[in-house]
């Protein structure tokens, strides 16, 4: 019990993830899985801020008062970059879903294959 | 024992908002509901002494993230098919939760401050941006000076975001089959 | 949206602030928390926020599309030019410390220069995706009315001329 109560955050960070991973393979929704997707990058950022901290430290801003410890900046920084990079990511992939709903007319993914598979018999057939 | 009631009614709400955005179908509320997430985990950034990362995830998060997602949702539909829960997918989940969870058990506790990170690089940083570079936000010193390379290839990848979506949705249409026709067009979007 | 006075007068007023907000927090980034990508994406949203709330027509006229990519190029080259400069004073890519009279400016002088180059990327990419998102409509819309031309003009109907757009 004092393990759980020492590794709450992982535990926390394990739940977003399994909810953003189930988003991300259940739904077929193209959009919604973006939203997973984000929840999942989302959690990932939480494990590593998490592993930062030290318990009565502050912020890594240095200050002229006594202060004994200060996060982890190596964390900080690594997530911001990953940050940017998530959100340069996600607006690629919300370009590529409205292409695809222009060129095929849906965002489902099943409706999609469906779509695609017909095509490829018409084309077998021609 | 005030610090503990915020973090749980933060954590609960953050678990409960990513609930709600898997369980709804109305994509609106969804894309709103992820602007919320971010909002809520920027919010957990500065209780965990992150205050830079709140600061980007707020602004990029709940800023720009949910206006691409708004404007996307002008162009496409905004309901999803009803769905009934996924067998196989929820068992997958809930494997790797279970797999997770044992692989966790080795790593450090919570705001332990002799775990290995802490005394490999961090201190130079602490003390080289004190009496090397002489700023006190050591988290910019450490982003441009001593990790200088990454921020360049951060920015590339920022730079290539913009070409890749200029060059899918820049102004050239590929042929249309929603309407049939096979033409090429040309058309000016800017 | 223009139409409501509540909504054009705050924007008016909001829409400096935002911006002064943003090259402060571009500025100060060495102070306290803040830097290029926070200041880039701030000084974004308040261009994004004058193409909301007045047209996408007048947004693009604040920021023309193709100063928009020069500012992109511009941003990534000023921070690659930053290394270079270093490499030309004799020292290695990206070492701050030869920049200035003493190391300590040198860092200073090149961490300045690094952020703003990163600021302006930052912002003018938001402000690229915002436009290419939201003249998506616009671009269909033309296209199905120069399709709608073309299959006229085949079958040898009148062609009308293409009502002027009113300013939106």
């Amino acid at each position: 019990m004092s393990m759980l109560a020492g590794q709450w955050n992982y535990f926390l960070v394990i739940a977003l993830m399994m909810i953003g991973f189930y988003t991300v393979i259940a739904r077929g929704n193209m959009v919604k899985k973006m939203v997973g997707l984000t929840i999942f990058q989302t959690s990932v950022f939480m494990l590593y801020i998490s592993m930062g901290k030290i318990a009565n430290g502050t912020a890594p801003i240095l200050t002229d008062a006594a202060q004994k410890a200060y996060a982890n900046p190596l964390p900080h920084v690594l997530i911001l970059t990953a940050i940017v990079v998530g959100v340069a990511t996600t607006a690629v992939g919300y370009a590529l879903i409205i292409s695809v709903y222009e060129s095929y007319g849906t965002i489902e993914d099943d409706e999609l294959i469906k779509i695609i598979e017909a095509e490829e018999d018409e084309g077998a057939d021609a | 024992m005030s610090g503990f009631l915020v973090d749980a009614a933060l954590i609960s709400l953050l678990t409960l908002i990513a609930i709600l955005a898997v369980r709804l179908h109305r994509l609106f509320a969804v894309v709103m509901l992820s602007g919320a997430f971010s909002l809520v985990a920027a919010a957990l950034f500065v209780v965990l002494d992150a205050v830079d990362v709140a600061f980007t995830e707020a602004a990029v998060g709940a800023g720009i993230s949910t206006i691409l997602a708004l404007a996307t949702l002008s162009l496409v539909p905004r309901d999803e098919k009803p769905h009934s829960i996924a067998l196989v997918p929820a068992f997958l989940a809930f494997a790797t939760a279970a797999m997770l969870a044992v692989a966790v058990s080795d790593l450090p506790a919570f705001g332990d401050a002799n775990a290995p990170i802490h005394n490999h690089v961090a201190p130079e940083y602490l003390t080289g941006s004190a009496e090397d570079i002489g700023i006190p936000n050591v988290v910019t010193s450490v982003l441009a000076s001593y990790r200088g390379f990454d921020t360049l290839g951060e920015t590339v990848v920022v730079f290539t975001a913009a070409i890749a979506v200029l060059l899918v949705l820049g102004g050239y249409t590929r042929p249309r089959r929603r309407n049939g026709d096979r033409d090429k067009e040309d058309g000016n979007a800017r | 949206m223009q139409d409501d006075p509540v909504i054009r007068v705050v924007a008016k007023v909001m829409i400096p602030t935002v911006m002064l907000f943003a090259l402060y927090v571009q500025f100060h980034g060495d102070y306290g928390p803040g830097g290029g990508f926070q200041a880039g994406v701030i000084f974004a949203a308040a261009f994004v926020l004058n193409a909301m709330i007045f047209g996408l027509n007048r947004g693009r006229h604040v920021w023309p599309a193709n100063l928009n990519l020069l500012a992109v190029c511009a941003g990534v080259l000023l921070y690659g030019l930053t290394g270079v400069a270093s490499m030309l004073l004799g020292e290695n890519y990206l070492d701050y410390d030869v920049l200035g009279a003493t190391p300590q400016a040198g860092q200073h002088i090149g961490i300045l220069l690094v952020e703003f180059g990163v600021g302006l990327t930052v912002a003018s990419v938001m402000v690229a995706l915002f436009f290419t998102f939201a003249g998506r409509m616009t671009h269909n819309r033309l296209l199905d009315r120069m399709e709608a031309q073309d299959k006229d003009a085949k079958r040898g109907a009148v062609k009308e001329v293409p009502k002027k757009r009113s300013r939106t």
